[in-house]
């Protein structure tokens, strides 16, 4: 099974072009999607466990010997966000038959889902740096197709500036590929991470490293680069939202995260310095948005920024307990705020408003959503034993092994930032008199809340059974921390 | 050869920075495209330019160009022309239903227009 890594990749690329044949057919095309999915999801699984007994996958296409042709690498990291990532899409797609509306679904609105999947999973799994570059602008043009599809006022104003942004930054991400390769003369990445160790601490690649991390930063909304996301990813409807929220800036932290511990390791004194203060304004200016606001949507948008923060410092530390932290921390963002934004969209859904002031007294009505909400806001604060908790407390542990202090007691204490925040939610729509009409019926309440619930019992589930998912993080990290790894796994069938 | 097409690249960029801080959004799209071709070039010249010789390696011809560049750039262009054409396609729409192409009129959300 020497292709299995690229199943994951291939499966959404298949399905969205078969999809791409019959529009219309509503049913047809989510029952496809489904199917899509769900074989995507069951290789996704067999590539952990085939990852978790033989080691790191490695795949050359064409059969070109690294590291000269293009080498896909599935380790244990890049499987854990594939498989995560595909569970979200999951939900996501469930979520939608009743959210997204009937005119959107026969507007392609599937086919884009799967041909972003195709970007994301490929963008985990690739070994090649420019092919990175590829994936990425795959799951960006599905993204803009996403984030402007309806054409709404709204959507078309902010998805421009989207667009813009990522045009800027796409160009930046060709031309640091260029310096790189005037550098090094390679786009393998492990054998980038060879030479790289080999050339030593020098000017250009410090400023090779801090235009990676602009790159990303523009994708993974870390400070000051974050400054497009909280409007455009307000202006699609609720499902294109999670999954944005969800996947989207992950896979810019992913990217920072691989070429910070895989190329840029010889002057860590610089570069992930600079990461870790990024990621403390980060957290700042996150829990600055995330209380300001009385739009609901904001308020979680601001908590992405915040998570991506708290990854990106556990990343820097460069320790085992931080690191293992970042990766624990990494999928249970991605579930999380999965969960979050398909509940608050069932919120907005029933109040027509995502104006806080203007919604209360749900519990009286809804108290399975009431309650359930409550279970993913304190998963998202970290409150012991849900999914937040571990992530945050080896991130933490981390920081004080590093020696700092400051930065770990500050990590601890936006804990109750993040806590307000989403509590906030639940006192101004759950609590109080009773507000505004109730717009949806009970049947179709009861589909939208089924994938909501059943994406916050898997946070619950990967929060208490965190123990057993300690051998696979562990794998992880171990990656992650010692590149040789990763090369000797690329370079094996040449020596 | 190289200093020139530096020298050129940096021009390019500037003209495109320039366009893309104006308010008119054909103009900024105008200013991606120059931004483009300034990374394509930059592609180029980063394999070193090789002067007359063809990106061929044979047995016993010693004196090629690294043909690489020149993959990635044809990569760079086709993906550079399909995000061009969209971002045309979108700014058509969006000045159809917003009603300008100014961008500081396109600020603000539904509730203060």
């Amino acid at each position: 099974m020497i292709n299995l890594l690229l199943f994951p990749v291939l499966i959404p690329f298949l399905f969205a072009a078969v999809l791409l044949l019959f529009p219309k057919k509503v049913k047809a095309q989510r029952i496809v999607t489904m199917i899509g999915l769900l074989f995507a999801l069951t290789s996704s699984f067999v590539l952990l466990y085939k990852v978790k007994v033989d080691g790191v996958q490695t795949l050359t296409l064409g059969s070109w010997a690294p590291p000269f042709g293009i080498t896909m690498v599935s380790d244990m990291f890049s499987a854990l966000l594939v498989t995560s990532s595909l569970i979200i899409a999951l939900f996501v797609v469930w979520f939608s038959f009743t959210a997204i509306g009937e005119e959107r679904e026969k507007a392609f609105y599937y086919p884009a889902i799967l041909f972003m999947l195709t970007g994301v999973n490929g963008a985990f799994t690739t070994g090649d740096i420019f092919n990175m570059f590829v994936f990425f602008e795959v799951l960006l043009m599905s993204s803009y197709v996403l984030i402007v599809l309806g054409g709404e006022k709204i959507q078309l104003k902010e998805s421009i500036k989207y667009i813009l942004v990522n045009i800027v930054s796409s160009s930046l991400f060709v031309i640091t590929v260029g310096y790189l390769y005037s550098v090094v003369g390679t786009l393998n990445m492990a054998d980038i991470s060879v030479k790289l160790a080999e050339i030593g601490p020098s000017g250009i690649v410090t400023v090779i490293a801090v235009l990676f991390l602009i790159v990303f930063g523009i994708k993974g909304g870390i400070f000051p680069l974050f400054f497009w996301l909280p409007g455009s990813y307000a202006a699609p409807p609720v499902p294109v939202l999670a999954l944005f929220g969800a996947l989207l800036t992950k896979v810019g932290v992913y990217a920072i995260i691989r070429t910070y511990t895989l190329f840029f390791t010889t002057d860590v004194g610089y570069t992930h310095s600079l990461l870790m203060i990024l990621s403390i304004i980060t957290i700042v200016v996150g829990c600055i948005g995330a209380l300001a606001y009385f739009d609901v949507k904001q308020i979680i948008i601001y908590n992405i920024v915040i998570a991506v923060g708290v990854i990106l410092f556990g990343a820097s530390v460069m320790n085992e307990n931080g690191m293992m932290g970042s990766v624990f921390y990494l999928i249970h963002d991605i579930l999380i705020k999965g969960a979050l934004f398909l509940f608050i969209g069932i919120i907005i859904k029933i109040t027509g408003t995502a104006d806080l002031r203007k919604m209360g007294g749900l519990m009286k009505r809804y108290p399975l959503l009431a309650w359930s909400y409550l279970i993913v806001a304190f998963g998202l604060a970290g409150i012991p034993p849900l999914s937040g908790f571990i992530g945050k407390l080896l991130i933490v542990q981390g920081g004080f092994e590093g020696e700092l202090l400051w930065q770990s007691i500050f990590i601890l204490a936006s804990s109750l930032l993040v806590l307000l925040s989403v509590i906030r939610i639940f006192i101004y729509a759950f609590w109080g008199e009773e507000k505004g009409d109730h717009l949806i019926s009970e049947k179709k309440y009861r589909h939208l809340l089924a994938p909501a619930i059943t994406l916050a019992g898997i946070t619950v589930l990967y929060g208490v059974g965190a123990e057993y998912l300690v051998p696979f993080m562990s794998d992880a990290t171990n990656v992650l921390l010692d590149p040789s790894i990763y090369v000797d796994s690329v370079f094996e069938g040449v020596k | 050869m190289e200093i020139l097409m530096s020298i050129l690249i940096g021009f390019l960029f500037m003209a495109a920075v320039y366009l893309i801080l104006s308010r008119s959004l054909l103009r900024i799209i105008i200013g991606t495209g120059l931004l483009s071709h300034g990374t394509h070039l930059l592609l180029l010249t980063m394999g070193g330019l090789g002067g007359e010789s063809a990106p061929v390696l044979a047995d016993g011809i010693t004196d090629y160009v690294d043909p690489l560049p020149q993959a990635l750039i044809l990569t760079a262009i086709v993906i550079s022309f399909g995000v061009t054409a969209f971002s045309l396609v979108l700014a058509y729409r969006a000045y159809k239903v917003v009603g300008t192409d100014n961008m500081d009129l396109m600020k603000g959300n539904e509730d203060n227009d």
